[in-house]
């Protein structure tokens, strides 16, 4: 394989945790780079994802721009990933999950404690809704694969963009493989 | 007088009375389980013990052990079907593993490390049932409970306390307090009874005593589960290039 793999990175509702255990992986990004090229991404200036090999998910989905950014990625990527707890399961943001929506923006925006008075929900269109609950990624699109973890171990992220650079399965076992 | 049953061709001895699991366990012999555990009767809730005997699958927890009988523990398509009944079990809960205190100590949580579960396949149920706090020691996330039934034996059994049940049907089925009020606070529960500790993932927790374990120390990580009963060291599945 001479050409080199594009990939595009993304944080949806994420913490960028994910993107910082990658980099984690330290001077072994430089031998990375030789093999691959990156499209849109936290870590670039591209706006938008055009074709790619791989697309790294991270984050889950908790608004409407996630969801048109998530189907962007997989239109353009022949190979999805979902990257660490969030974009699995929804990850610890789900946690608002048992509460209802306005409640909590409520609690927030308007009854909060340090907030000038007349405070309200920020209703500008050019803000994206929150959606009811906080999704992982595979509800919305197909996943091709899932590295697990939050974040997941740099060694997980070396043994995973090795594998599937060198063309193999990536093999997420004993110390690479946790949850938490 | 022991007889001997055979588990993956090899010779397991049991005595009358044992089920297929008590045998293997105690010949050192991994049956992945959840809801059985050796001080306590068979419950047959999880279905992760299941093995191959007689040309079909059956829970080893309770099956009798039978002279000569030919048993499949260690295969790919067995290790297939648990992994699909773990990833039941995660979708079932809110098994936010990052947050939780019994995250390293968790059987739920090893026993998937250790059949490769890589992700939850299902669409989650996110279930809205709200901790109970009120009593001073200890606390219960009912969101992560499996349905187990140990903590309800544990109580019954060896405390004589009775302090929990199972109510509800089908997937409303969930872990109640036997109180009036449906309140730990108001029942003879107390941190040194036999149910406080049996708890296999993070219901039933300790107050005031969360993340004291460093990480590299917990319990599965310094023992993690036998290894992967197939010796397949990839993970399953969806690797090639899609579209």
């Amino acid at each position: 394989m001479s050409a080199k793999l594009r990939v595009a990175t993304v944080s949806l509702a994420g913490c960028f945790g994910c993107h910082m255990s990658f980099l984690d992986i330290d001077e072994d990004l430089l031998g990375l780079l030789e093999h691959i090229t990156l499209d849109r991404s936290p870590l670039t200036d591209l706006k938008h994802c055009g074709p790619c090999d791989l697309g790294l998910i991270e984050g889950g989905l908790c608004n409407a721009e996630n969801v048109h950014v998530l189907r962007e990625f997989r239109r353009q990527c022949k190979v999805l990933v979902a990257v660490g707890a969030c974009a699995i399961n929804g990850g610890l943001p789900a946690q608002r999950n048992h509460l209802p929506l306005g409640a909590i923006l409520r609690q927030v925006y308007c009854n909060g404690t340090g907030l000038a008075a007349g405070s309200a929900i920020p209703d500008d269109p050019e803000l994206p809704l929150l959606l009811d609950k906080v999704r992982p990624v595979h509800e919305l699109v197909q996943v091709d694969h899932f590295l697990p973890g939050c974040p997941p171990s740099a060694d997980a992220f070396r043994e995973f963009l090795g594998a599937l650079i060198a063309g193999r399965p990536p093999r997420l076992d004993g110390p690479l493989l946790r949850y938490d | 007088m022991s007889d001997t049953f055979f588990l993956d061709g090899e010779a397991i001895p049991f005595s009358p009375g044992q089920t297929l699991i008590q045998a293997a366990s105690a010949a050192g012999k991994y049956i992945p389980h959840l809801c059985w555990h050796p001080d306590f009767s068979a419950h047959g809730s999880c279905r992760l013990c299941i093995v191959r005997c007689g040309g079909r699958e059956v829970a080893a927890c309770t099956t009798p052990a039978a002279a000569g009988l030919e048993v499949e523990n260690a295969s790919a398509e067995l290790d297939a079907a648990r992994r699909t009944l773990l990833q039941l079990l995660f979708v079932e809960g809110n098994h936010f593993c990052p947050a939780c205190e019994k995250s390293g100590d968790c059987l739920l949580q090893a026993t998937a490390y250790q059949l490769g579960m890589l992700d939850p396949h299902f669409e989650h149920f996110y279930p809205v049932r709200p901790v109970d706090a009120s009593h001073p020691e200890v606390l219960l996330d009912f969101n992560r409970c499996i349905l187990c039934e140990l903590c309800v034996r544990a109580s019954r059994d060896v405390d004589g306390k009775n302090v929990f049940a199972i109510a509800g049907r089908g997937a409303q089925a969930h872990l109640v307090v036997n109180a009036g009020s449906g309140r730990l606070a108001d029942t003879g529960f107390a941190l040194s009874d036999r149910a406080a500790s049996v708890c296999p993932v993070g219901v039933i927790l300790k107050k005031g005593a969360g993340f004291a374990t460093p990480i590299g120390a917990r319990t599965y990580d310094r023992h993690p589960l036998g290894a992967r009963a197939d010796g397949a060291k990839t993970a399953p599945g969806r690797s090639e290039v899609r579209r």
